[in-house]
Order: C-alpha cells, then structure tokens, then sequence
C-alpha cells in the first residue's frame, strides 16, 4: 500500500483575499520601515496592539513571525544561530528562532512578500500574560535595535480576575501612554482608543462567529484552516479591514453549512486541539485527519483570539480585562472547567493533547489535566511530544501513530 | 498479492486459506501464517534493515515455503513502524491495535499490557472484551525501549543474547539514573572503572528499563508483557513483577504479539466479507 499523494484538503477561497490582505499589512510596514512615514511598534501576540494603533503606530508581531519560521520550516537551520549566543534550545523556539532569524538576516518575509527583512522597531512593547519568554525575546531587541522595551507585566494562573487584579493592570496601561505619546510624538486621544477597541471588538466577535460555526455537523472549517484564517485576528485587530475579512469568510462558511458541505468528506469523528500547532507539519496533519475522515474541529490556540471584554465601555478597563481573562494567564482549575465546556460545545469524540518542548505555557498536559477530562467526560484523549517551530524536538512516526490509533479506538467502539 | 493470485486464492476452500500478519518494526519484522482455525502455521523473524518492503516480502516468501509453499493467503494487515511500506497487504492497522488483539486472544480478560519494542515502548489497557480503553506512546527519546538495551550491550561489549544469562546471576544491580542512553553510557563506564561486575551493570540496565515503564503509567489490574525485548530477555518480567509486586504475565511467543494480532484481524475482516 503505497502512500498517496492526492489531497484531502479542502480550499476555503477566501483563502486568497486573506493573503492579500496581509501582504498589504506587510507592504505598508515595510514600506514605512524604509521611508519614516509611519512609526512601527513590535508587540506580542496578546499584547496591548488597540493602544499602538491609537497612536497611529504600524503594529509588528514577532509571534507571527515566530510562526512563519516555523511552517516555511527555516527554524531548523536558525535556531542553533541563537542557542550559539547563549539563547537555550530548551525555551521558546518562536524566539530562538526569531533571533537565529535576525542573526542570520534570513527571513521568509522575503520570500513571501519580498521584504528584506523584518521592519525596525521605534518601540518594543509585551504583556507577560502569555510567559516570560516574550519579554526576554523583547530584551534582545531592546539590546539591537537600542530602543526602549515597555509593557504590562501580567500575573500568571489567575482564577477569577479581581478589582485589585484589574487595578493594577489599568494602571500599568495608563501608564504606557506617557511613554507612548513621547516616542509616536502624538497626543492620546481616549476618543480614537475607543474606535480602534470597538473596531477590534467587532472584529473578535467575528472571529468567534467562524470558529463557533465549526459546532456544525460537518464543520465547515478546522483547526488547521484556523490557524492560517487568524491572521488578520492577530495583527490586524482593531483595523476595519479585518472585519470586513472576517464578513467574508463568515459568508463563505455559512455556504457551506447550508448546502451541507464539511470542511473534512464524510467527517466522521471530531477531535479538539489542546496546545500549540505543530507548525512545520501543519500540512500533513491536515492531510493525514481528512484522509481519516476526521476533522479536528476546535482547539485553544485559535480561541486565543477572542478578548470579549473588549466590549467594555472603558477601553483601559476593557484592555485589562481582555488580556488577563485569556485561558493561558488562567488557572489549572479555570483551564479545565474551560476544556470540558469546548469538549461538550463541539461535540469531540477525542482531545489531541501537543505536549510543545520549548513551550511549556501552551502545554497543558503536564499537571494531569487530561486524565482528570477523560475521566470525567468519558472522552478519550491522547498526548504527543513535538514542539511549535523545532522539529527536531517531534517525532513524526510517533504522532501519527497515536493519532491513528486513536481513530481506530474510537471505530472500534463505534 | 496480484490480482490473479487473489482470484486463485479466493476459489480455495475457505478452511486451507491462510492469513498473514506482519509487524514491521524499528528493529524487526515479525510475520505470522494463521489458518482458518486460529492456528499459528508459519511465523519469521528478520532484521527490519533499511528496506522494509523487501524484507516483509523475504519474510512472506520464508513463511510461504514453511507451509509447503503455498500461497494460498486470503488477506494480510501490516502493523508496526513500517506498516505502510507493506506491498502486499489489503490494510494495515496500528501496532497499538494489533498488540491489543495478539494479547486479548491469549489472556480474554481486562488486562493492561506493556510492550518493550525496539524503539518506544506502549501501555495498552483492554476491557473484558478485549476493546481497548486507552493507551499512551513513551516519550520520544529511546531511553528504555530495546534500542538502549543494545546500546548498552554494546558499550558492555556483548552479544543481546549473552544479556539475560548474565543478568540472572545476581540480584545486585547498579542504579542507571539518566533518562538519557547518551548519559547512560557514561554512567556506566564510571560504574566499569569502579570495577563493579558486568552482570549487576546488566541487571541495572533492566531495571532502568523498567524504571521507565513504570514512570508511564500506574499499571493497575493485571499487567502482561510483550515485544522483542521480554522474548529475549525474559528476566525484565521478573524485574517487573517485583516492582510492581504482582505476577506479570507473558503470552507465548511475545515478539509476534503483533504480527498475530494483524493476522487474526485478517482473518476477522475476511469473515466478515
Ligand atoms: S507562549 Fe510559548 S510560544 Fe508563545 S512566546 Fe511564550 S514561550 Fe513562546
């Protein structure tokens, strides 16, 4: 039985309009990297990015880059750049191979967009809600590029978010604007935040809307569609043009509801993704659960997106709260009553668990969280050892197998 | 099998049909001829090498002249590493699954099998119907799978074969700590210079082996051990047995657990056709 080379993925279509969308966001970066017209702030993948844009700052996320060293498969060869300076090959590999990237001034970016490489900062700004590595990564480019890295320093493992949680973190958003009015030379405007927080509020309700259709049987989309489709999500939130993205991929969707139609052929069984993607085979597990007639319909990581609270009436307080009430700053008890309402919502038949090695903040299977769910939901589960940009770090062979015996398992039963 | 072949085979009277399983794994391939009534007719064992399509064929052809050279074989399922470099076979199934099967049809109870294979390690828990309830994969590193015994066979200068003699002549035993063959190696070359005997850094060798079996899983219920490495050195299961303070059992023949398990879920789906 040799393998066979015919896909089984479905092409969502607005799978292009997206891809031009975001090579306009890159265009104009680079374009205002070279000439000055624009100021650039890096922030992180969470980070306060409706504050940057309401001082007019282009808004660069080295996650999203992190992520493109990964599934372009060019970490491989630039991550020993950075563990040669020191960085270990135990943390983050978005960051090692992100510097590893800039060290060796090798950046898909070129190829995808014709960039020369990545836009330069005039100021680094991170939130730690999602770890500490995002502000180290940050400290390196302070260090380069000799401008200030500023940000929220976020309590970690949080129950219920509290008033004394919430003051500190309005404060500590107030308190960027000084720094931020000096390096944009702009004045705050309260009035231009609370366009660009509703304009990113509409946006994250259209984003739940089109992982929330996944609920449908067939879904119409998966998780590896997801984790393409949230560009926008991550670095255009809070510019009009990713609703009016999100309009149309909702449209398209919805088509497909209604003419029946499955992101997946004969989707038979639907499983949940826990933890990051692996993004150098992103491909291939898409292929492998469609020819298995499986869809991976929901997972954590593209829910990562959804800041509800943005609908505050209070932007600062709206941002706290958006940015801390996320399932990664939560806590074990929080993550687990989080997991068996998607588990029920989305009707799984299995949890994928990614045990990532160098991110152990989107490993969630560490402190027999899925023991206690399969227990209690009778849902079975399993775990594999990979990593999000090291590949070195996942065993293709090993995952595949679990995978399929899960499936198996499940037929079986059936 | 060619399309003619299938054809001649399936004018044959359905009792003298043969069904073949076969197991490719990291290190070896297992191939088992069951006939219509459950018997074991031919079963082969190979180095897997570096082409697992030819020798799951040379296989095929060894056990093919054990049973007078018939050919005479309905369906075959692959299994293992190499399940889909298999030509021949109409499916192929995990070895997770095969294993489950290959057990369940020596011990028909709730069982929770452990299988050491050349290069990772599964627990495998079945319900009184042989339906399987979970399972889980090791971690990715060999560390004490069949690839670290070889390893540290090696490092020991011995053959695989002269392990288990060697460890069952004592009761002393080095404590391996590393999780890492790598590191493991360089334990034992201190434990060498101390000038400790060879059959305690053998029997320590196993009892790592173990160490890491028992990190994976509580192992509740009644255990049973299979693959490569309890065929060749049965004494882990005495290891094990001890650790755990209850009998392991050990199904016969337990490096074609899998191969046999492929076989009967061959013959399983031809019943059904
Ligand atoms: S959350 Fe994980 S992947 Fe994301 S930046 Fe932090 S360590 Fe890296």
């Amino acid at each position: 039985m040799a393998e066979e080379k015919k896909t089984f993925i479905k092409k969502i279509r607005s799978a292009g309009p997206m891809r031009d969308l975001m090579a306009d966001y890159f265009k104009e970066m680079d374009e205002a990297a070279k000439t000055g017209s624009a100021k650039i702030a890096w922030c992180t993948s969470v980070g306060p990015a409706e504050l940057l844009r309401a001082f007019d700052f282009l808004v660069y996320f080295p996650e999203n880059h992190g992520a493109m060293l990964g599934s372009s498969r060019m970490a491989a060869d630039l991550i020993p750049a950075a563990n040669a300076i020191g960085y270990s090959p135990d943390i983050c590999s978005y960051l090692t191979s992100d510097v590893g990237s800039y060290l060796r001034k090798n950046t898909p970016l070129t190829k995808a967009f014709g960039m020369e490489g990545v836009p330069k900062p005039d100021v680094l700004v991170y939130n730690t809600n999602q770890c500490r590595d995002v502000k180290e990564w940050f400290g390196f480019y302070e260090r380069e590029f000799n401008v200030p890295a500023i940000g929220i320093d976020t309590m970690r493992g949080i129950g219920d978010i509290t008033p004394n949680h919430l003051q500190g973190l309005i404060g500590q958003h107030k308190a960027l604007v000084p720094k931020l009015e000096q390096i944009s030379g702009k004045r705050f405007d309260i009035d231009r935040l609370k366009e660009v927080v509703a304009s990113s509020y509409r946006c994250t309700k259209l984003w739940k809307k089109v992982l929330r259709i996944a609920e449908n049987k067939p879904s119409p989309i998966t998780f590896f569609d997801g984790t393409i489709h949230m560009g926008p999500a991550v670095v255009l939130r809070g510019d009009e043009r990713a609703e009016r993205y999100y309009e149309m991929l909702l449209a398209e969707l919805e088509e497909r509801v209604q003419n029946g139609v499955g992101a997946v052929d004969g989707e038979t069984y639907r499983f949940y993704w826990e933890g990051m993607p692996v993004w150098g085979k992103l491909r291939e597990h898409a292929e492998f659960f469609a020819e298995k007639k499986s869809c991976v319909v929901a997972s954590t990581y593209c829910n990562s997106w959804i800041f509800e609270d943005l609908g505050h009436e209070d932007p600062f307080e709206g941002l706290a709260r958006a940015y801390t009430e996320l399932f990664i700053v939560r806590s074990e008890n929080f993550k687990e009553q989080y997991l068996e309402s998607m588990v029920r919502d989305y009707n799984v038949n299995g949890v994928i668990y990614h045990d990532a090695k160098t991110c152990p903040n989107n490993s969630n299977n560490r402190y027999g969280l899925p023991q206690r769910l399969t227990k209690s939901l009778g849902v079975p589960h399993v775990v594999i050892n990979g990593d999000l940009n090291d590949l070195r770090l996942y065993s293709e062979e090993q995952a595949k197998t679990q995978f399929e015996a899960l499936v198996e398992q499940l037929h079986e039963r059936a | 099998m060619s399309g003619e072949e299938q054809e001649k085979a399936s004018k044959v009277p359905s009792v003298r049909k043969l069904f073949c399983g076969v197991d490719v794994g990291a290190s070896a391939t297992k191939l088992i001829l069951l006939d219509s009534e459950r018997k074991v007719r031919a079963k082969v064992v190979r180095p897997s090498g570096v082409d697992y399509a030819a020798t799951a064929k040379e296989c095929l052809d060894q056990a093919a002249a054990e049973v007078g050279g018939s050919r005479d074989i309905a369906r075959t399922v692959s299994t293992g590493y190499g399940r889909r470099n298999v030509n021949f076979a109409d499916a192929s199934l995990t070895e997770i699954h095969c294993h489950g099967v290959g057990c369940y049809h020596h011990i028909p109870r709730p069982i929770t099998i452990v299988d050491i294979g050349g290069q990772d390690n599964k627990v495998i828990r079945l319900d009184a119907s042989g339906q399987r309830l979970d399972f889980k994969m090791n971690r990715k590193c060999a560390a004490g799978t069949g690839a670290f015994i070889e390893e540290m066979a090696l490092r020991l200068g011995l053959d695989v074969g002269e392990m288990d003699p060697l460890a069952r002549t004592t009761e002393e035993a080095v404590r391996l700590s590393s999780f890492c063959t790598v590191f493991a190696k360089t334990e034992i070359l201190a434990h060498l210079r101390k000038g400790i005997p060879v059959a305690e850094i053998v029997r320590g060798a196993f009892m790592s082996v173990i160490q890491r079996v028992v990190e994976m899983d509580p192992l509740d219920g009644e255990v049973v051990l299979t693959g490569g490495v309890v065929e060749y050195n049965p004494t882990i299961a005495d290891i094990l047995s001890k650790k755990i303070g209850r009998r392991v059992e050990v199904p016969p023949h337990p490096q074609y657990t899998g191969a046999l398990g492929a076989a009967l879920v061959a013959l399983r789906q031809s019943e059904k056709k």
